[in-house]
C-alpha cells in the first residue's frame, strides 16, 4: 500500500488547512481548493503579483516572499497583499533633469525617511531599498537605478513604511530618468529601427503571412535565439 | 483662567518627561529663555507661558498655542536657563504628542514646487521631522 | 591625513560648492576626505524624544560604519550636531543604546569621534601654522564670523566652543590675514528649517544678523551650514527692498575662504551659485578677475 503523502497544517487568511510538504504557497493554496483571481500572475517569480507576507509558529519575526516561489512550512500563518494603495506623481520624463530637486519635487516624502530599514526587511528580492532611497534623496540616479533595478513593484515595501513611501515608484521614476537621460544611447538600436521603418523587414514578414501553419512551425522552431554579436557584452 | 493646586496634572508633567527627558516643575519663570529666543516675535505665547501653563494644569492650552510650531530648536533658551531645563525639548514633546495624534504643521502636498526644488533639504528634512513626524 | 567622511544629503547637490571648496581646501593641507563607500541621511535634526529609539536608527548606522576608523569628519552643521548628540546617548544611555544596536542589527558602543574640519583645522595643523602657510593672503578683508546654533549647541554635549562666546572662526579668519568684525548676533539662529512653514519669520531673523553684521563693518560674512547660507543669501533682496541703506553683503563658507586663500583651483569654488556675488569684492585674489559688480 502507498504510504501517506507528507503533509504540513498552513493557516489561510487565519484558517488552517493540510497540504503536502514541497508545494509552494500558491500551489498549495490551489490545493486547499481556492481559484486565484488576484495577487497571481506570471507564476515565475517576475511579476510582483503575488507578494505574501507570513510567519512560522510562535516566532514573531516576519517573513516574506513571493507565493509562486516561496515553499510552505509547517505552521506557516499568511497573507497576501496583491495590492497596497500608492501615490503615483505625473510626469513626463523627457522634461525632467535626472537630480535630486527632480526627485525632491515629485516626491517630497522621501525626505521622511527615518533609516528604519524595514523596506529592505520586507523585500522579496532582498533588494537595499532603504539606500535607494538614499540615493535618491542625494539625486544619485545611477545608483537608484542600479540598485532599484530587481524590483518587482510588489508593494510589500510601501505597506510597511513608517515614513508613508512608495519606494518603488520612486525607483522606477530613477530608472526613467536613468534610461532616458544617463545612459548611453545604444546606437545600434537606433540603426535597427530605421532599417525596420526603411522596410528591411517588410519582404520577410509578407512571406511569413502567406505561409502555411506547418512552414511558421518549423520556421519558429528553427530561429536564432541569440545571434553571436549581441552576446558577450557591449 | 483659575488656578488651583488641584488641577495640576501629576500624570502630564510624567509625560512631557519621558518624552522630553525635563522636569517642568524646575522653572522658576526667569523668563531668560524668552529674552533670547530668536523667534520670540513670531510667537503668541512665550517659551516661559508655555512651561507655566505645563505647571498649573493647562496643558491643553499649552498644545494650542502657534509658538511650539515656530520654535527653530536652536537651544539658546537651553544655553541660558539658570535651572538647567531645556525649553526646546518641551516644545519638541508638545509638537511629538500632537504628531503622533495625527495633527500636523505642515502639509507637504501644499509645498509650492519650487520652494522643494530650491530649499536646501536639510530644511526640508528638518521640517518634516519637526512639523510633520513619523 | 585620511578621514572618513560624511557629506550628508545637502552637500551632494545644493551645496556642492560647500563640499567641493572643503575638499579642494583640505587637500591643499594635505588632509583627504574618504567619502563613506554607503550613506544614508542621518535625519537632519537630532532625535530629542527620550521615548523613542526610532530616530536614533540612522545616525548610529552611520557612526557604526565608521568604527574602525573611529573618527568621522562631517561639513554640514546638522550633520555634525545630529551624529554628535545621537553619539552622546549611545555612550551615556545604555539602555537607548542596546535598543538601537538591537534593532539595527549592528554592534556599536559611541567610540567614533565626530569632527568638523574647523577642529581639525584648529588641533591637527594648528592656526598659527595655517597663518604662516597663508601668509596673511586677505588681508583688508573684513569679514564677521557666522556660527548659527548647531555647531555650538548643547555645549556639554558637542564641546565645539564656548557657546556664547566662541573663538574657533575668528581665529580662523585671523589666520587668512582677514579682519575680523565681531557682531553680538553671531550665535544667533538664522531661522533655519523655520523657512520652510514661515518664510518671513527666517527672514526676520536673518536680516537682524545681517543688518548688525554690515553696520559693523562687515563685508563678509562666513557661515559653515548650507541652510544659514541660503537663509542669509537668499532673503537679501527683499531686505534691500525694504531698507534702502542695506547694501547687501555676500555670505560665504569657511571653505571657500580658506580655498581662495590657499590658492586652490577656483573651479572648486561655485561663486556662481551665491544669490549675492562675492566676487566683486574678493577679485585681488581670484586670478581672473571679477566680473562687474552686479548683486542680486
Amino acid at each position: 500500500m502507498a504510504s501517506a503523502p507528507d503533509m504540513v497544517k498552513i493557516y489561510l487568511m487565519g484558517k488552517q488547512h493540510e497540504v503536502p510538504r514541497g508545494l509552494t504557497i500558491q500551489k498549495a493554496t490551489e490545493y486547499a481548493g481556492f481559484r486565484l483571481l488576484r495577487g497571481c500572475g506570471c507564476r515565475g517569480g517576475f511579476c510582483g503579483a503575488c507578494g505574501t507576507v507570513y510567519r512560522v509558529g510562535s516566532d514573531y519575526r516576519l517573513k516574506v516572499g513571493l507565493a509562486c516561489q516561496t515553499v510552505v512550512q509547517d505552521q506557516m500563518y499568511l497573507a497576501q497583499i496583491p495590492f497596497f494603495p500608492a501615490v503615483k506623481a505625473q510626469y513626463r520624463v523627457e522634461d525632467l533633469p535626472p537630480t535630486a530637486e527632480t526627485m525632491i519635487s515629485l516626491y517630497p516624502e522621501i525626505l521622511r525617511c527615518v533609516g528604519c530599514n524595514t523596506c529592505r526587511k520586507v523585500c522579496p528580492q532582498e533588494l537595499e531599498v532603504m539606500r535607494y532611497i538614499a540615493a535618491a534623496q542625494r539625486g544619485d540616479i545611477r545608483k537608484l537605478a542600479d540598485m532599484s533595478f530587481d524590483c518587482l513593484m510588489c508593494g510589500l515595501c510601501a505597506s510597511r513604511c513608517p515614513a508613508e513611501i512608495v519606494q518603488y515608484n520612486v525607483a522606477i521614476l530613477g530608472r526613467r530618468l536613468y534610461s532616458r537621460h544617463v545612459a548611453r544611447f545604444a546606437a545600434h538600436l537606433a540603426a535597427r529601427v530605421q532599417e525596420i521603418d526603411a522596410g528591411g523587414c517588410d519582404a520577410d514578414l509578407a512571406a511569413m503571412v502567406a505561409s502555411d501553419e506547418a512552414t511558421v512551425r518549423r520556421l519558429y522552431d528553427a530561429r536564432e535565439i541569440e545571434p553571436e554579436e549581441l552576446v558577450g557584452g557591449e | 483662567m483659575k488656578l488651583s493646586a488641584k488641577k495640576q496634572d501629576d500624570e502630564v508633567i510624567a509625560l512631557i518627561k519621558e518624552i522630553s527627558g525635563e522636569d517642568v516643575r524646575a522653572c522658576y519663570q526667569c523668563g531668560k529663555c524668552t529674552a533670547g529666543c530668536p523667534l520670540a516675535s513670531s510667537m503668541d505665547l512665550m517659551p516661559n507661558q508655555i512651561l507655566r501653563l505645563i505647571q498649573v494644569g493647562e496643558y491643553e492650552q499649552a498644545l494650542k498655542a502657534r509658538a511650539i510650531w515656530w520654535c527653530a530648536s536652536c537651544l539658546t533658551c537651553a544655553a541660558r536657563c539658570p535651572k538647567e531645563v531645556d525649553p526646546a525639548r518641551v516644545m519638541d514633546a508638545l509638537r511629538t504628542i500632537l504628531m503622533r495624534r495625527g495633527i500636523t504643521h505642515v502639509e507637504i502636498p501644499a509645498i509650492p514646487a519650487h520652494v522643494l526644488a530650491e530649499v536646501p533639504q536639510q530644511a526640508l528634512i528638518g521640517g518634516f521631522r519637526k512639523f510633520v513626524g513619523y | 591625513m585620511r578621514l572618513p567622511y560624511f557629506p550628508g544629503c545637502t552637500l551632494h547637490s545644493k551645496a556642492q560648492n560647500f563640499d567641493a571648496s572643503a575638499r579642494a581646501a583640505a587637500g591643499a593641507l594635505d588632509i583627504f576626505l574618504d567619502e563613506l563607500p554607503d550613506w544614508t541621511c542621518c535625519g537632519a535634526t537630532f532625535s530629542m524624544s527620550a521615548d523613542s529609539a526610532m530616530g536614533l536608527a540612522a545616525p548610529t548606522r552611520i557612526l557604526a560604519s565608521a568604527k574602525e576608523a573611529g573618527k568621522l569628519l562631517t561639513l554640514c552643521s546638522f550633520c555634525y550636531n545630529t551624529l554628535k548628540r545621537t553619539n552622546h546617548v549611545i555612550k551615556t544611555d545604555p539602555e537607548r543604546r542596546a535598543k538601537v544596536t538591537n534593532f539595527i542589527e549592528q554592534e556599536y558602543d559611541g567610540s567614533v569621534r565626530t569632527l568638523h574640519l574647523l577642529e581639525v583645522l584648529r588641533d591637527e595643523i594648528g592656526f598659527e601654522a595655517l597663518a604662516k602657510r597663508v601668509g596673511r593672503k586677505l588681508k583688508g578683508l573684513k569679514v564677521a564670523p557666522y556660527y548659527g546654533c548647531l555647531l555650538l549647541r548643547p555645549a556639554a554635549e558637542l564641546e565645539f566652543d564656548d557657546p556664547e562666546r566662541p573663538t574657533i572662526l575668528e581665529n580662523f579668519l585671523a589666520s587668512l590675514g582677514c579682519q575680523v568684525v565681531d557682531f553680538p548676533h553671531k550665535t544667533e539662529c538664522c531661522g533655519s528649517f523655520v523657512a520652510v512653514s514661515d518664510r518671513g519669520a527666517a527672514v526676520e531673523c536673518s536680516t537682524r544678523i545681517l543688518e548688525t553684521a554690515a553696520t559693523l563693518g562687515a563685508e563678509m560674512l562666513v557661515v559653515s551650514c548650507p541652510l544659514c547660507q541660503y537663509n542669509l543669501d537668499q532673503c537679501q533682496a527683499e531686505i534691500r527692498a525694504s531698507r534702502t541703506r542695506f547694501a547687501g553683503i555676500p555670505v560665504v563658507y569657511f571653505s571657500q575662504l580658506l580655498a581662495v586663500a590657499l590658492g586652490c583651483e577656483e573651479s572648486c569654488l561655485h561663486f556662481e551659485q551665491h544669490a549675492v556675488d562675492p566676487r566683486p569684492r574678493l577679485s585681488a585674489w581670484l586670478g581672473q578677475g571679477a566680473p562687474a559688480a552686479v548683486q542680486a
